[in-house]
């Protein structure tokens, strides 16, 4: 089961922080920090998966951003890396050629995908035309739903 | 796809600065979220973003708190509330707000809610009982969107004690029309299995539902839960694993529909799932659910072999499944040729699993380690440090004496280098471990030291004690011992003479002892000298308090002669005033104990061992006093608790299965005269808290003289198996074989080829890591089943005292037998004056048995101990009462030096009886060889497929060594199984009457006309059943487990095949036959 996901710029600033396991908030802190600093002083041809404390970290890096994974003893670490591609596989298509930007201004959307995808530390759904239609569906209700809002608002300004 | 996204965010931060470019195009530039990511990104320092972040929290605290905002509006602030924190700054006076707009919103405004939730909140925030009521409602929606927001943030984090409240509607949601409701609540109740299992306890039946779903999705959803149910408890899932082969079968195939693809690979998460469910079933497996995996797996392998990541995900995890179950020679050979093209891989992540894989197999593979010896060394020199870490961890495992130095001296190198601390840790304790394992004097103390020096304070703390245990205990030779801890002594004061005030606190500690104990040995070194250098660390200031005393306590032991009491006198002078109360007692016990040389020489007598009764034998006459006027007995702690916490109240849960169900153990011991034969029956063995449980109703202890109460009776077991352990059985094989391979392997390195200079350099590295690691010794690789050549050997520890422990047992377990352990013991004793005990056979011999899954009543009723040759009792095969009924051949199942262990099953009536037979093996020319026949009959109690006995004897021999043998004896159902005569009438009124069925397409044994007769024959003749009536093409047959827990089969010969219907009241019954069934077909 993931642990948690983390998604950093080489900056070191954090876009995006998913715990899938009961953490307190200054562990939370403390670890982000550590992990950076490890994973941000790696250099590029260097191994994708460390050992840290008791989990193992698989991490990824696209452009700018790199995408951090925590597992556990006996997850597989190459199943981990396709985890992360195809979480940006999703951001690409949704977002149409994602760049930091896009998850910067729209982290509550990327938070959607990614909750989508992964549900409670584990693997939901691996299509990526299941995830996006239903990340579609919620999207167009909110539309929808809004649209009559106004107007009932409108009314009543009026 | 990924190049694309790489090229896009490579442009990014020259974007940062530009509103115009495509991509900031469609975020809402004017939100007050844009706002407030640009007005950061311009900042420059620390401090003014903190500045700019409170203003905001300031008016983000300000707009929630008015009655006039509006819920989408307080969406936004919500995004912006979540920004914060993400930064690092707290919010947490917009977490009860986002529960509110989770609550009121509308199904956008909510999905905002849930999400700020789910990221502000933990399981245990105290606010989060609030949501309970909305996750409540949302969860009865219509609106699907509401109720898979539901499900997700209770999937994320919902308060244990509030599930209840909400699992019957997940549990409804698991028959939804929607594949993704139903995904969703699967992981939902995925997730409360991990954090309360005995919540969804009562819902096992809807998981299996959940794996039977026709979308393959719920069903992958539904092996999370799967998997963690069978890593807790294997044997419980064991008759699934042909469904898991069935459904990986499929995927391998490419059944499932192409959106399960991954980059054209058929499902890979599920494959992987898969994998690891089948390792975990086929984990110390014998065999069986192993054989069923061998084809699906060897598929796996040839099936993955596009170059792509996600191939080699699959190939990892179908190597590691080979090596967890039970072996099969070919697919080991493939996979060990695969782990070889992971090693071999220019890839380093592909490396890095290559060398993971090894150090997993290498156990049972050390040739595969020696293939690859070259790739090693180069890892072992890699510029990542996780590379060369892991490797350091696979040449841990090949360590033996001939390496050890070269490898220990590669993990110092490491450690020196590593600022991890958790690393350091770990190297640490295995360079100790290594060291303490192959110890040779200087070498020894040298690593130690560094060990100490290096692991600093972080170390475990057992570490220094087993050191110093090691060191205090000494080896087999006492000139060795002194040598070692001479050297120790010496490198220790040229150690504080340096600048002692760097070493880490526990090596100080470690030091101090060791020359309070040891200085003495040097005969040219003062003992004033000695505390000067004491004295001098405790004036130190970094010396921790605890340190201190360490130092006191040796000084204490030192003080000796004028001048040493001199420095002692002055030390505790100035610690005897201490606000420290433990250095203010051990500076008391310094001026006392100096100024009274003779009472010091009583308190601390040098070089004198010092003997601990761990067992408190001193206390026997009290605690039996204290017995006897009526005090209740010892109970330790976990079992209070146990009791206690079944007394508060009721076990709600089911009776677990796997409970040792019971065990009987039998003490023959004919040390003195044939009336110290006894038996004790019952429950015993391991959990001695079974035992006294159980004597409530059938061992009557009152008035009986126990000694230490139940600690006694628990002792029985423990010495002997610490003895045995403890004392190493000289193997006259060892030193030539061992010699021998360290030539081979050295001839085996590629010598007479001219190479490179550094070429050359990692080959003479090679010879001397890979020594002694040769095809041949793959067993004597590891630890400690290696017969290690050196001189030191550790000591048995005092054998006289645990002598003693065990005769003072024995007696006590005389005296401890109930009356019904002395019917039997009566009954013994007439046979036994029959015997004729061999005077060289143990004096004392305990024999154990348990069942492995419990599910089956083992009772001891009847023994015999007979003397006659071995030949006898193997043609004779059984005793007297026992002889005419159908048994097995006689299987040898263990045997040592002195002992041979064989058993054989004899079927009567109304269970198995199981002869097991010791014979003395030793003295051979002896011709009154001493055997014991025991008999303890078996019955079952919930079938399953086999039902596995395990045991142990031991045993004392004279000279009063104690030894064990293990042993396991395997017996199929069918051994129980016996015919059932019925009439037809009275099958077909059983036959409404029973629950439990199963149905099955069985294969005919021959096309003839005859077909079914000779099938059912062979049924008849295999497994023991009895056939009722055969009409045209069915049959009917009945047989029993027991005389009231019949099984009824209908066979009905269709298409070419047998249809088999069995019936039963017992449930899993009709399985274990039809598995049976199949297989004696099969056999046939």
């Amino acid at each position: 089961m993931m642990h948690f996901m983390l998604l950093f710029s080489r900056q070191g600033k954090l876009r995006l922080q998913k715990w899938y396991t009961a953490t307190a908030e200054r562990d939370k802190k403390k670890m982000v920090r550590e992990l950076m600093q490890i994973v941000l002083a790696r250099k590029p041809k260097m191994c994708s998966f460390l050992e840290w404390r008791d989990l193992k970290i698989v991490y990824k890096r696209y452009a700018s951003l790199y995408f951090c994974c925590a597992i556990e003893e006996q997850d597989n670490e190459l199943i981990t890396l396709e985890v992360i591609h195809r979480f940006v596989e999703l951001l690409d298509k949704y977002f149409g050629s994602v760049c930091e930007l896009d998850i910067i201004f729209n982290f509550e959307k990327a938070y959607f995908i990614l909750d989508e995808f992964l549900m409670g530390g584990e693997i939901q759904d691996t299509s990526k035309k299941s995830v996006l239609k239903a990340i579609e569906q919620a999207d167009l209700l909110q539309e929808e739903d809004e649209s009559p809002r106004s107007v009932l608002e409108e009314m009543g300004l009026a | 796809m990924s190049d694309v996204v790489e090229k896009t965010l490579t442009a990014l931060p020259s974007l940062l600065s530009l509103d115009s470019q495509p991509g900031s195009a469609k975020l809402s530039s004017t939100s007050k979220l844009g706002n407030l990511i640009r007005g950061i990104t311009e900042l420059t320092s620390k401090h003014e973003e903190e500045k700019l972040i409170q203003q905001e929290l300031a008016s983000i605290k300000e707009q929630v708190s008015s009655p006039n905002t509006s819920m989408r509006q307080m969406k936004e602030l919500m995004v912006r509330a979540i920004y914060c924190e993400m930064l690092g700054y707290e919010a947490s006076f917009s977490y009860i707000h986002a529960i509110k707009l989770a609550q009121q919103g509308t199904a956008l405004e909510k999905r905002v809610g849930y999400l700020a939730v789910s990221l502000f909140l933990n399981e245990s925030h105290e606010l989060l009982l609030l949501l309970v009521n909305t996750v409540l409602k949302d969860l009865q929606s219509t609106n699907l969107i509401e109720v898979c927001m539901a499900l997700t943030v209770v999937s994320q984090m919902f308060p244990k004690d509030m599930i209840p409240a909400i699992l019957p509607l997940v549990e409804e949601k698991l028959n939804h029309p929607k594949e993704i409701i139903r995904r969703k609540a699967v992981l939902a109740l995925y997730k409360f299995y991990l954090i309360a299992p005995n919540q969804v306890q009562h819902i096992h039946n809807k998981f299996r539902k959940a794996l039977c779903d026709k979308d393959p999705g719920v069903m992958t959803a539904s092996l999370h839960i799967y998997a963690q149910m069978i890593q807790e408890k294997p044997e419980g899932y064991k008759d699934l694993a042909a469904s898991f082969v069935a459904i990986l079968k499929q995927v391998v195939g490419g059944k499932l529909p192409m959106d399960f693809n991954y980059h054209s690979v058929p499902a890979p998460w599920l494959q992987i799932q898969l994998l690891r469910i089948l390792s975990l079933l086929g984990k110390n497996d014998q065999r069986y659910t192993s054989e069923i995996m061998y084809e699906v797996l060897d598929e796996s392998l040839r099936r993955a072999e596009m170059n792509h990541n996600i191939t080699y995900a699959i190939l990892y995890e179908c190597v590691k499944c080979i090596y967890t179950i039970h072996p099969k020679s070919d697919l080991l050979e493939k996979a060990a040729k695969c782990i070889g093209n992971f090693v071999l891989s220019p890839k380093i992540n592909l490396k890095y699993l290559g060398l993971k894989a090894l150090t997993y197999v290498v156990q049972q593979d050390p040739k595969l380690a020696l293939q690859h010896q070259m790739t090693i060394i180069e890892c072992l020199d890699h510029p990542d440090l996780i590379i060369k870490r892991e490797t350091l961890e696979l040449l841990f495992r090949i360590t033996n004496a001939q390496n050890v130095t070269v490898i220990v001296e590669k993990m110092l190198d490491f450690l020196r280098i590593s600022e991890d601390d958790y690393t350091t840790i770990d190297l640490v304790g295995k360079v100790a471990e290594l060291a303490e394992k192959y110890p040779s004097e200087c070498w020894f103390i040298e690593t130690m030291n560094t060990v100490f020096s290096v692991g600093g304070d972080m170390m475990q703390p057992d570490i220094p004690n087993s050191f110093l245990k090691l060191l205090s205990e000494g080896f087999d030779s006492v000139e060795e011992d002194k040598k070692l801890r001479l050297f120790a002594v010496d490198s220790y004061v040229s150690l504080l003479q340096g600048e002692p005030d760097k070493l880490p606190q526990r090596f100080l500690q470690v030091i101090s002892w060791v020359l309070g104990e040891y200085s003495y040995l040097k005969e040219e070194l003062q003992p004033a000298a000695v505390l000067r250098l004491l004295a001098k660390l405790l004036d130190t200031k970094n010396t921790s308090s605890e340190t201190k005393s360490w130092i006191l306590m040796a000084m204490t032991k030192l003080c000796d002669g004028e001048a040493g009491v001199s420095v002692a006198q002055e030390v505790s002078e100035t610690y005897s005033s201490s606000l420290d109360t433990v250095l203010r007692q051990r500076a008391h016990e310094l001026q006392y104990l100096s100024q009274n040389p003779e009472l010091r020489s009583k308190v601390l007598p040098r070089d004198a061992g010092l003997e601990v009764d761990s067992s408190l034998s001193f206390l026997d006459g009290f605690v039996s006093e204290a017995l006897a006027a009526g005090a209740a007995p010892y109970k330790p702690p976990h079992q209070r608790q146990e009791e206690l916490a079944q007394a508060k109240a009721l076990s709600l849960e089911p009776y677990g299965l796997s409970l040792p169900i019971s065990m009987s153990s039998c003490s023959i011991a004919d040390r003195q005269s044939p009336t110290l034969l006894s038996i004790s029956s019952g429950l015993s063995g391991d959990s001695t808290d079974l035992s006294l449980k159980g004597g409530s109703t059938t061992l009557k202890l009152d008035g009986v003289k126990r000694v230490w109460g139940k600690e006694g009776y628990l002792a029985q077991r423990e010495p002997l198996e610490e003895a045995a352990a403890q004392v190493e059985v000289p193997s006259p094989l060892r030193s030539p074989s061992q010699t021998g391979e360290a030539d081979n392997s050295h001839s085996q390195t590629p010598i007479p080829i001219p190479t490179p200079e550094p070429e050359q350099e990692k080959q003479q590295l090679a010879s001397s890591l890979f020594v002694g690691l040769s095809s041949h010794s793959s067993v004597s690789l590891m630890g400690k089943s290696e017969p290690t050549p050196q001189r030191f050997r550790r000591k048995a520890k005092s054998p006289s005292s645990s002598l003693d422990a065990s005769e003072r047992i024995s007696n006590s377990l005389v005296s401890s037998t109930s009356t019904v352990d002395n019917l039997l013991c009566d009954n013994l004793l007439d046979t036994s004056e029959l015997a004729v005990p061999s005077p060289s056979l143990t004096s004392q011999l305990s024999q154990s048995l348990t069942t492995a899954n419990g599910s089956f009543d083992v009772q001891l009723t009847e023994s015999d101990v007979k003397g006659s040759s071995p030949t006898l009792v193997r043609d004779n095969g059984v005793a007297v009462p026992l002889s005419g009924l159908s048994h097995s051949e006689i299987t040898p199942l263990c045997s040592d030096q002195s002992l041979d262990l064989s058993v054989c099953h004899v079927q009567k009536e109304e269970y198995l009886a199981l002869v097991s037979c010791v014979c003395d093996s030793a003295v051979q020319e002896l011709r009154s060889l001493g055997v014991a026949v025991c008999q303890y009959s078996l019955t079952v109690k919930r079938p399953s497929v086999h039902v596995e006995v395990v045991g142990m004897v031991s045993y004392q021999l004279p000279v009063g060594t104690h030894q064990s043998v293990q042993f396991s004896h395997k017996l199929p159902l069918t051994s129980f199984i016996r015919p059932l005569t019925v009439s037809t009438e009275e099958y077909g009124k059983m036959w409404l009457d029973f629950t439990n069925d199963t149905k099955q397409n069985l294969s005919l044994i021959s096309d003839g006309q005859e077909s079914l007769t000779a099938t059912l024959n062979v049924l008849k003749k295999k497994l023991q059943l009895h056939v009722v009536e055969i009409i045209g093409v069915e049959g009917i047959v009945a047989c029993r487990l027991h005389q009231d827990q019949p099984c009824l089969m209908h066979c009905r010969v269709h298409a070419g095949t047998l249809a088999v219907w069995l019936r039963s009241p017992v449930p899993d019954l009709p399985d274990c036959l039809i598995y049976h069934c199949q297989r004696a077909l099969q056999e046939h």
